[in-house]
């Protein structure tokens, strides 16, 4: 045993190695990226496990099912939206089972600190009916990764752990276990992995079965928490994952604290909730995300007798992270003295490409290059090159999704508009862009992709990409792309003038154009100097 | 014990290196500690601040709530002006003087420094002349950690020990020039 200081993204990470891990696949986003950036660190100096970047997280889900498949614990890990991407393998692999353990890592980001939505990843859960786990700190982290291994073969299924960013990249000390050795290699057997319609009707009957087993375990778990006061009736709180941290640090004065049940495990515990609530008269339910306990707890039409107060009735905001300043408010405690804030007027300070990114040279040509052309749209994709859609660039008109900017320009192209531009970096293309550029080129259609190939995967810390440089330049010619119509340029301030030529040359081309804009991040460069 | 910190300043100016100095040494004196961190988009260019919790006992939160921050300690004076609700009302602002400017609305850094100078106890070191004085403009941030060192509930040879441990792999100029940057800041605050 040891203590260690780890973020929480690590100490899942930790925790997942010493259970016995053999493989952990990822595709990096904020804020789960440091779960294997670690792995690939602890991988590089042992060789112990397998530590890989996937290409996208739909691929990283499955590389961990066929890990798991073979009998090996396995572990993917992607931040909320990651699980969007990964979600048909991931219902599926409720139905087929896990054979060696299979960790699943949703990492959700409540206060869009880095995201496009604040989607909340319990509902994953419940929907493909699986096993959760939700820590409120890192030794739970750690714990509960170790925890979930041995839950995931117990029940032969996947198990979803789900974080926050507030605890992904929070850092504290953990005390470390033992390492437990890896499984043997033992391949998944007989019809369960086939999911035919006749063999998925069994398992998803058998997954239904054992929906009591799970809850029962979940009632069990050392990770929940009830505390009744015998001697105050009047009121209780429900605390999921790290509010419980918030909720006690409110309470931590108090003689007699309110009776609570920190929930940590799902599915809920039922039997635990009825506890608290027969105990209570007013339950305020406490949870970072979306109100997914309370409404459970409310029911359709409430709870008889009973006031239930949280996010979906108003006492607590609707959106946002929660902080312990509005979990104080929801206790209905006052404010702690502060100092009084000066009014001096606070300039903004956001985030903005780097001094000296090639982003900022290709914008600079493409804007320079629509100018005067008052019908077109730039769709944009998930990446550094999303802040061109602040000044000074203004660059772009949206941004949704992984890959969505060269779809969406293809439907836009369909229905009429020109110029329809897409702009999307090297590591995107390769995780959503193939797929949409390859009915693009079937079609040929009116519309100028934009590939920003700086050589990685810059927004979160610079990850290495699958496409990019001359492979890069292959597959879209592989794709159909028709050769006279794919060009590179270099985005420097020297090059301007040519640049804003070479986008308008083929924005003017009637048919599809893929410009590859080649130059490397600034701060990997910065790097590999230092 | 305990101590509640909020470290401030812009994506880049090495708030993350004080925050991994301060959470080592808390380690080696025994204490326990949360430290909150800001990753991703914000990063880049953006404001940044890091909540960081020290005690002697349990600490339920990561974050620290409003009006509990006994220091702000900031490596530019606007953004440390930004978390002033968080501070105590007998709290204690270290912060450089050194504006770093990369909006075009930045305010009179004079009138940023006289609102900052309102708190309680208020130091106010020029990182960027100290550093460059210690051997590297880039010491900035361990110039405000050694203007911090005094306030600090933590052992002064911790601190030491973890600034050598964090550059240690960098070669010996670079090590030198950061302690050497602890002690000028240590210095500047301590003859304020």
């Amino acid at each position: 045993m040891s203590r260690q200081i780890l973020l929480g993204d690590e100490a899942v990470a930790l925790g997942a190695v010493h259970a016995g891990l053999s493989a952990a696949y990822s595709y990096p986003g904020t804020p789960a990226s440091e779960i294997m950036e670690y792995l690939v660190r602890l991988s590089a100096e042992s060789r112990a496990f397998a530590a890989v970047w996937s290409v996208n997280e739909k691929v990283a889900y499955e590389e961990a099912l066929g890990a798991s498949f073979a009998g090996k614990r396995a572990m993917v890990s992607f931040k909320h939206v990651g699980l969007n991407v990964a979600a048909d393998p991931f219902m599926n692999s409720a139905i087929t089972g896990a054979n060696g353990g299979l960790l699943a890592v949703s990492a959700d980001d409540p206060g869009m600190h880095s995201s496009q939505n604040e989607q909340d990843s319990r509902f994953y859960v419940q929907f493909a009916q699986i096993p959760g786990f939700e820590p409120s700190d890192h030794q739970e982290a750690y714990d509960m990764a170790r925890e979930a291994f041995d839950l995931s073969e117990k029940f032969g299924l996947p198990v979803l752990m789900r974080l926050v960013t507030r605890l992904s990249h929070s850092r504290s000390a953990v005390e470390t276990r033992e390492a437990r050795p890896q499984n043997e290699l033992k391949k998944g057997t007989g019809k369960d992995w086939i999911l035919l319609p006749g063999n998925a009707r069994g398992r998803f009957s058998q997954l239904l079965d054992r929906q009591a087993e799970m809850v029962r375990c979940s009632e069990e778990s050392r990770f929940n928490r009830l505390e009744l006061n015998a001697g105050d009736r009047s009121f209780g709180v429900i605390a999921s994952g790290i509010a419980y941290n918030y909720f006690r640090e409110a309470v931590a004065g108090d003689a007699a604290p309110p009776s609570f049940l920190k929930i940590s495990t799902y599915p809920l515990p039922e039997s635990l909730v009825r506890r608290l609530v027969a105990h209570v008269d007013k339950v305020l339910v406490l949870e970072d995300g979306y109100p997914f306990i309370e409404r459970q707890v409310r029911g359709l039409f409430g709870v008889p007798g009973k006031t239930v107060l949280g996010r979906a009735s108003g006492d607590v905001p609707a959106s946002g992270e929660l902080t312990p300043d509005i979990v104080r408010r929801a206790l209905g405690l006052g404010p702690l003295p502060a100092l009084p804030v000066s009014g001096l007027p606070l300039a903004n300070r956001p985030p903005q490409l780097c001094a000296g990114c090639p982003h900022a040279d290709t914008f600079k040509a493409l804007n320079k290059a629509l100018e005067g052309r008052a019908g077109a749209s730039v769709f944009g994709d998930i990446g550094c090159y999303t802040l061109g859609a602040l000044p000074p660039f203004n660059a772009i008109n949206s941004c949704v999704c992984m890959g969505a900017s060269i779809s969406m320009a293809r439907g836009a192209s369909d229905a009429g508009l020109h110029p329809a531009v897409s702009v999307i970096g090297d590591s995107t293309f390769a995780h959503s862009g193939i797929t949409p550029l390859l009915g693009a080129a079937r079609a040929d259609a009116d519309m100028t992709v934009i590939i920003l190939d700086n050589a990685t995967t810059a927004m979160t810390g610079g990850q290495p990409t699958y496409g990019s440089g001359q492979p890069l330049l292959r597959l879209i010619e592989g794709l159909g792309v028709p050769k006279e119509h794919i060009r590179t340029i270099e985005p420097l301030p020297k090059n301007h003038e040519t640049n804003v030529r070479i986008i308008r040359d083929e924005i003017e081309h009637r048919g599809l154009s893929v410009i590859v804009a080649v130059r490397e991040c600034i701060q990997e460069q910065r790097k590999k100097r230092s | 014990m305990k101590q509640d910190i909020i470290l401030a300043g812009v994506g880049g100016q090495g708030i993350l290196s004080i925050a991994y100095v301060i959470d080592n040494a808390a380690l080696a004196d025994g204490l326990t500690f949360k430290q909150a961190e800001v990753h991703g988009m914000a990063q880049r260019g953006g404001a940044v601040q890091s909540h960081l919790r020290l005690a002697d006992g349990t600490i339920w939160s990561d974050l620290i709530p409003k009006g509990q921050a006994d220091l702000i300690l900031s490596v530019e004076p606007l953004e440390a002006l930004r978390y002033m609700d968080y501070l105590r009302p007998d709290g204690t602002v270290v912060t450089s003087s050194t504006p770093f400017k990369n909006i075009p609305d930045y305010p009179d850094v004079a009138q940023v420094l006289e609102a900052v100078r309102k708190a309680p106890r208020s130091v106010v070191v020029d990182a960027e002349k100290l550093a460059k004085e210690a051997g590297t403009v880039k010491a900035q941030n361990i110039v405000l950690l050694g203007a911090a060192a005094p306030v600090l509930i933590l052992k002064e040879a911790s601190l030491r020990a973890t600034i050598d441990q964090l550059f240690r792999g960098r070669g010996l100029p670079i090590l030198e020039a950061n302690l050497k940057a602890f002690d000028l800041g240590r210095k500047a605050a301590l003859g304020q």
